[in-house]
């Protein structure tokens, strides 16, 4: 027969199994508080009068209650609310439509982004009126050395009123001008300005 | 009569300033020794408190009374103070060993030495038994401290402690059997009965009287 712990335990004999006392565990804050189940309070004292060890341990865990019980409380600091205030009004609450902006460097970086890609679309790119690379995109091999050294001559290539032969050539008063040089003379100037 | 939580809130959601004041008078000092006691530096419980009422006043247009109030409000808490526990030991690893980490002893005034001796042996004791106990419940792990702290100081039901910590009520409850089982040890001096020893009277001589 064996007997339990201390004292108390050689009083009511046999000590209940380690089994027995997991299962008392989970019950036995419940009723120490007050608030254990009429079934699991049953059970809790029915197992309290043979086990001293659990016994032992609900008399321990009712003076440690008693001992924490000791534990001072502080006071919050006297600046407490004062400074929650502070906290809640530096931060206050988004209502309505304002909630949807967003914080004011996003917002600028969003405008400044915005206003770049604007910029960047509005500048005309020199692709669309170059032609070696217009007939490069037709499919045409464009070799490196051909597009520097039309690049040298792009200013002037770009301008318009050059490119507009038809205008040129239907200019009226160009019929007063002196006779034009010999064909091989004009062919040469002809393959010079292209 | 005193309004309810429940009505407070739903009067703050209603923009009532005054309400919140009335639930930052209430709940303000409760607050603040929870998570003093999870945290152990009077600065941060303060801060983490404030950080607290600040999110309840944020959300009050969200508010529905699905929850007890202080549910709702310890499980803020403790979610907070176990992030800045969290944050605090990331912090002191990267403090050097010959730094003094903190001890939880921030909160010690000078003790002042009256004339009376018996006055300052109280004071001793007294103090000597709160950084006991402060630091038991301090040596718990973060869950089982939570459960204690919420069951023995703010007596919470076993289902508002449960909703907070998010576990079941069973879990809790062997949760708080094993924190208090370890306080039991730790605590041992100021649970155990001490032992009477009955002073047998003897003569000058020496012999039984």
């Amino acid at each position: 027969m064996k007997y339990g712990e201390g004292s108390e335990g050689t009083m009511f004999g046999k000590e209940s199994s380690p089994k027995q006392c997991a299962a008392i565990e989970s019950k036995l804050i419940a009723y120490l508080d007050g608030r254990a189940r009429p079934g699991e309070r049953h059970a809790v004292e029915e197992h309290l009068t043979s086990c001293g060890s659990c016994r032992l341990r609900a008399k321990e865990f009712r003076a440690l209650w008693s001992a924490l019980d000791d534990l001072p409380s502080i006071s919050p600091s006297p600046a407490f609310d004062a400074s929650l205030r502070a906290r809640i009004a530096a931060r206050p609450v988004p209502q309505g439509f304002s909630q949807w902006l967003p914080s004011p460097r996003l917002a600028f970086a969003l405008v400044a982004l915005v206003a770049l890609s604007v910029w960047l679309s509005s500048v005309p790119s020199r692709d669309a009126t170059n032609p070696s690379v217009a007939a490069s995109h037709a499919g045409q091999v464009n070799p490196a050395s051909q597009v520097s050294a039309e690049s040298d001559f792009g200013m002037i290539r770009d301008l318009a009123v050059l490119e507009n032969y038809d205008v040129v050539s239907k200019f009226d008063a160009l019929s007063e001008l002196p006779v034009p040089p010999t064909a091989s003379s004009s062919e040469a100037t002809k393959q010079t300005r292209e | 009569m005193a309004r309810t939580d429940v009505q407070l809130m739903l009067d703050v959601k209603a923009g009532d300033e005054e309400s919140f004041a009335l639930l930052l008078r209430r709940y303000r000092a409760p607050l603040v020794n929870f998570l003093y006691r999870m945290v152990r530096d009077t600065a941060v419980a303060e801060d983490l408190a404030q950080e607290v009422f600040l999110r309840v006043y944020r959300a009050r247009q969200e508010y529905a009374p699905s929850a007890k109030f202080t549910t709702w409000m310890f499980r803020i808490a403790t979610n907070l103070a176990l992030n800045s526990m969290r944050d605090s030991r990331h912090r002191k690893m990267e403090i050097s060993m010959d730094q003094t980490t903190d001890t939880g002893e921030d909160d010690q005034r000078p003790l002042e030495v009256p004339d009376r001796a018996p006055s300052v042996e109280q004071e001793l004791v007294r103090r000597c038994r709160a950084e006991m106990i402060l630091k038991a419940i301090h040596a718990l792990p973060e869950k089982q401290r939570a459960a204690v702290l919420l069951h023995k100081y703010q007596e919470l039901d076993y289902d508002e402690i449960a909703s907070v910590l998010e576990c079941s009520e069973s879990a809790l409850k062997s949760l708080l059997f094993r924190a208090y089982e370890t306080l039991r040890v730790e605590l041992a001096p100021l649970v155990t009965p001490t032992v009477r020893v009955d002073r047998v009277p003897v003569s000058r001589s020496g012999r039984p009287a």
